[in-house]
């Protein structure tokens, strides 16, 4: 693996009960690169993106972070939770229902876990924080507790949250599934200006328009299995798969 | 000399006893609020292999009168070999009995949480300790201030039983001027009067704590 792989995924495998969500995934996400996973619902593309931070845990496979094994030690035993902790914390993640800490404002939403998890002082916090509330619109909001946004506001902050661990890679599950159609629109502006800047992300996404635009990597998963994966130019022209050139008839418009 | 004359001029003995019942409670509810929360810290899966055995203290603290734990505490665990003096069981039984209380409570409001906020606290690389001191209890405790107001005044009347175990608070005070004279009516009426005191003003504090879960949208009232 090379230095410059962000995210890599090996034979992932993963059953709720009986039924396997996931079938053998392989994944490499460059550094720099932007890959949405598409598919339809039940098709396990949010199941493998919360594998990557081990929000699920997987049955078999090997996930590396930057280079790092996640959820194993490299020993071979399950990792602790304060072992885990480390990992994730070099991953961001964005949630469907944006999942802000309600008892503290926009700023301390922001800073809580730098300064708590990653032990930065609460000055150098606040001031990147600030700057990273700019880069989102929402540094007016700063003083604002999360109940009185609106759900874009709140999923602008939510990322700003997720930036704020400075992390190798964004995960985005989904991030304007829960969203008003009209508030979709600022917050894949975000996400776009993120991928301009040369963000590492990988999205779960509905928005077809959007992950043609943004992504360098487009995967396909049908029944636990990617089966397709191409630029986003071959795939929203020319799929190989009939399943694929069907989703995105259906997907149109 | 009119009984209120007796009473005035047994000012003292309230006084002192007013005192006592404050100290007591005071202390006692703070442990008990330390309890309540240590427990609903172990039941958040900190500690797994004690949750069942928790659980059932718990329940069965809450399913005790408080009456029999405090003379289990005072006259029981003597001939355990453990001598506790009056004053020292009475706060213990309280701060037990009422930390179970806490803990339920607590554990009741820790429900109605969406899984997403502690997700989102893992995913930002938050241990369970500092996720629980940082993100969980400072919300449940918003989230819980009517029946932590509630909880406190409970554990106030509570300190009225402890004059069974001699012990010199604000009931023992009227108790023995009501026997020493005999004007029980006067003396329970000052004793009443003071619980009321401090309930109110525990009420108007609470009530005022609102403010904080107002304006983070957790009172929809």
């Amino acid at each position: 693996m090379s230095e410059a792989t962000a995210v890599s995924i090996q034979n992932l495998s993963k059953s709720f009960d009986e039924i396997e969500v996931l079938r053998d995934v392989d994944l490499m996400v460059n550094k720099g690169e932007v890959v949405t996973i598409l598919g339809s619902s039940g098709s396990g593309k949010s199941t493998l993106l919360r594998c990557i931070n081990w929000l699920e845990q997987p049955d078999r496979g090997i996930i590396k972070i930057a280079g790092q094994r996640i959820g194993v030690t490299d020993g071979g035993k399950p990792m602790s939770m304060r072992e885990l902790a480390k990992v994730r914390a070099r991953t961001g993640m964005v949630f469907q229902s944006f999942n802000l800490w309600p008892h503290l404002n926009v700023l301390h939403n922001v800073t809580e876990a730098p300064i708590h998890v990653l032990g930065k002082s609460r000055s150098e916090a606040e001031a990147y924080a600030h700057e990273l509330l700019d880069k989102v619109g929402m540094s007016h909001k700063a003083k604002a507790y999360p109940n009185t946004l609106s759900g874009g506001q709140k999923q602008r902050v939510a990322i700003a949250r997720a930036l704020a661990m400075r992390p190798e890679v964004m995960l985005f599950d989904e991030p304007t599934s829960a969203l008003d159609p009209e508030l979709v629109g600022e917050v894949l502006a975000v996400i776009k200006a993120l991928s301009a800047e040369g963000y590492t992300m990988v999205i779960v996404t509905h928005e077809m328009t959007f992950a043609r635009a943004v992504s360098d990597q487009v995967v396909f998963l049908e029944k636990g299995r990617i089966i397709e994966r191409a630029d986003p130019e071959t795939f929203f022209t020319r799929p190989d798969t009939e399943r694929v050139r069907k989703f995105l008839e259906r997907n149109e418009g | 000399m009119s009984n209120w004359e007796i009473l005035w001029l047994e000012r003292a003995q309230f006084i002192d006893g007013f005192i006592s019942t404050l100290e007591i409670f005071g202390l006692s509810i703070s442990v008990a609020f330390v309890i309540g929360c240590g427990m609903l810290y172990m039941l958040e899966g900190a500690k797994p292999r004690l949750e069942v055995p928790l659980r059932i203290f718990v329940d069965s603290m809450r399913m005790l009168p408080f009456l029999i734990l405090v003379y289990l505490l005072y006259y029981g665990l003597p001939s355990f070999g453990i001598r506790l003096n009056a004053w020292w069981a009475g706060v213990g039984a309280l701060a037990v009995y009422h930390g179970c209380y806490f803990a339920e409570i607590f554990r009741g409001v820790r429900q109605t949480f969406s899984p997403g906020q502690v997700e989102a606290a893992r995913a930002c690389g938050f241990n369970t300790g500092k996720m629980f001191l940082r993100l969980i209890l400072p919300q449940i405790i918003m989230r819980a201030r009517p029946l932590i107001g509630n909880q406190l005044i409970y554990a106030l009347k509570d300190t009225a039983f402890l004059v069974i175990i001699t012990v010199r608070e604000l009931t023992a005070a009227a108790n023995s001027l009501s026997g020493t004279y005999f004007i029980p009516t006067e003396a329970f009426v000052v004793v009443i009067g003071c619980y009321w005191l401090v309930s109110m003003s525990m009420e108007l504090i609470i009530k005022q704590c609102g403010r904080f879960s107002a304006k983070r949208g957790f009172d929809n009232v």
